[in-house]
């Protein structure tokens, strides 16, 4: 495997005392697309979110083993959580944009590091807004409300108000899933491009999607990691029994 | 099977007219009420009946000093009670866990609400004047100062009185912020108190308006905890008092005088005046004045709101 940006070691997962992950030990390459697939419920989600530390806001989740990011435990006591949040960027299901201008979503992780000057605010939502191929779109449209824009332009906008913070490591959780073909098609397109330049990891439902935009793929069912191969080799010839009844539609 | 259906039919047809009937009730009384102010009141609405003091013992001239004491209280109420409620409100919604003493307190705001408003009054005579008043002059060396009925004492225990008002609202519009949005501020590496300030704040403020306003109507229209805590039957002047820095002097509420307030205003004119018949109209004009104090307060407040609902671009 080429260099391993985020080194994940026996982690377990608690919900209170259910048990929602259990002993995940995965590598994830630096610059290369990641996908976890799996039926609902199989706590790929969970697992995505234990990466940048989200269920840390949740008061009854309990975390064992280690998650290193460059060789770094990101479950130290002593770690910046949102140090850690700015380096690890995160896109949800649903596009969750502010209520404010599409301006001010794009800056906001700048504001929030106290950047003020204009320049390199609009100098920013320029860059981000072209890497995630909307700049097009949204160029003359800065001031309205992003709410205004349609559903796959504003998941588009998050994506690129994640790429604003300049993450190196960017976790979606099923980006496309409440979006319509032709934008789900732009958002793959985008996903391939970003990849030269970020980690990618993408939680998916759609096993299309995942032979489509991943190089690598992790199965999990029930809270276990199934398997964790190359994608080709999980989609064409899978060592696992369930793996292939799941990548073949069988169950899910 | 249709004599069942014809049943349902008529006991929906006595349900839905004996609540229309019900309804258009309620509006008589309403419209009969505020026709009856209205049409009694309005005669004698003049510039000199807002600005002028009342004169005669209170059967002829205006009421100004009341509408002014009025608006201040509730001014100072303001300042105290809002960044209270707001912050204590952010405390119980986003930092507390729910425990036993959370959930005590919870029951504590909700019950405060249900106090009788004279029991405030009395608790302000107590807690306010006698105790921190008086406490505060001996410590200032100040003579009697604080610790004696005032516009602020008044001020303090309306704002202990809407506190409830402000924090249950403030509650209510921090909850309906949606969690999504939270999601998106911590995934973009804000700290909780940046994501309460720039994202979860904004999306509240109308919510937290209209607790403002509400708590504004309720205070404006209470007499009963102001009775014993400096407002007054008549006074020669206006609670003013001029503030001075650097030289410059602007005129400011002055906080330690007393007040005329004018739902108090109302209630004197209407029990301890020496002529009735006189008094009369200036009762109804009084009244009328303070219902359209209330009425103009809440169109402020929805004013408000539109703006700001537009500003978040959902209408």
């Amino acid at each position: 495997m080429k260099d391993v940006k985020i080194s994940i070691k026996n982690l377990n997962l608690y919900y209170g005392t259910k048990q929602a992950l259990k002993n995940i030990s995965l590598n994830i390459p630096s610059k290369q697309v990641t996908a976890f697939i799996g039926p609902s419920g199989c706590g790929k989600s969970t697992f995505l979110r234990t990466l940048n530390r989200m269920n840390d806001l949740i008061d009854s989740v309990n975390i064992t083993g280690e998650v290193l990011i460059d060789g770094i435990d990101i479950y130290d006591k002593s770690l910046d959580v949102v140090n850690l949040r700015k380096r690890v960027g995160m896109v949800f299901q649903k596009s969750n944009l502010f209520p404010k201008s599409v301006f001010e979503n794009l800056v906001f992780g700048l504001r929030l590091n106290g950047i003020r000057d204009k320049n390199i605010l609009l100098e920013t939502a320029e860059t981000t807004c072209k890497q995630a191929a909307i700049w097009d779109e949204v160029k003359d449209r800065l001031n309205e409300p992003a709410l205004s824009l349609s559903g796959g332009q504003q998941q588009r906008l998050c994506i690129a108000r994640a790429l604003a913070v300049k993450p190196e490591i960017l976790l979606m959780d099923e980006p496309a899933s409440a979006l319509d073909p032709i934008s789900t098609a732009k958002i793959e397109e985008l996903i391939h491009d970003l990849k030269t330049k970020y980690t990618i990891v993408i939680v998916t439902h759609n096993m299309q999607q995942a032979a489509r935009v991943s190089d690598l793929t992790a199965f999990f069912y029930i809270g276990e990691l199934i398997e964790y191969d190359k994608t080709t080799k999980i989609f064409t010839n899978p060592s696992f029994k369930q793996t292939e009844d799941y990548v073949t539609g069988r169950f899910g | 099977m249709e004599l069942t259906k014809k049943k349902r039919d008529v006991s929906g047809f006595l349900l839905i007219s004996s609540t229309r009937i019900l309804f258009f009730f309620l509006i008589l009384i309403l419209l009969v009420l505020i026709g009856k102010i209205f049409i009694e009141g309005i005669g004698i609405i003049s510039l000199e009946f807002i600005f002028d003091e009342p004169k005669n013992n209170m059967t002829e001239g205006g009421i100004g000093p009341a509408i002014f004491g009025t608006i201040a209280v509730t001014v100072v109420m303001v300042l105290f009670a809002v960044p209270l409620g707001v912050f204590a409100a952010i405390y119980l919604s986003e930092y507390a866990k729910d425990s036993f003493f959370y959930r005590i307190i919870r029951t504590s705001i909700n019950n405060l609400a249900g106090i009788p408003s004279i029991v405030f009054g009395l608790f302000g005579l107590g807690f306010f004047i006698l105790f921190i008043g008086k406490n505060l002059d001996e410590v200032l060396e100040t003579g009697l100062l604080f610790g004696q009925p005032a516009l602020l004492w008044a001020s303090s225990t309306l704002a202990v009185l809407v506190l409830p008002i402000v924090i249950i609202s403030t509650l209510e519009a921090l909850n309906s912020v949606p969690k999504s949005h939270r999601d998106a501020s911590y995934g973009l590496g804000a700290s909780k108190w940046q994501t309460i300030k720039s994202v979860v704040l904004p999306q509240a403020r109308p919510g937290i308006l209209t607790g403002t306003i509400l708590a504004i109507s309720r205070g404006v229209g209470e007499t009963a905890p102001i009775l014993f805590l400096g407002c007054a039957f008549f006074l020669p002047s206006l609670p003013v008092a001029d503030l001075c820095i650097w030289g410059y002097c602007i005129p400011m509420i002055n906080p330690t005088e007393q007040f005329m307030y004018l739902a108090y205003h109302i209630f004197i004119l209407a029990t301890q005046s020496s002529n009735p018949t006189k008094s009369l109209p200036l009762q109804y004009g009084a009244t009328l004045v303070l219902i359209a104090l209330t009425i103009l307060l809440n169109i402020t407040a929805i004013l408000f709101r539109y703006k700001f609902r537009k500003s978040l671009g959902r209408n």
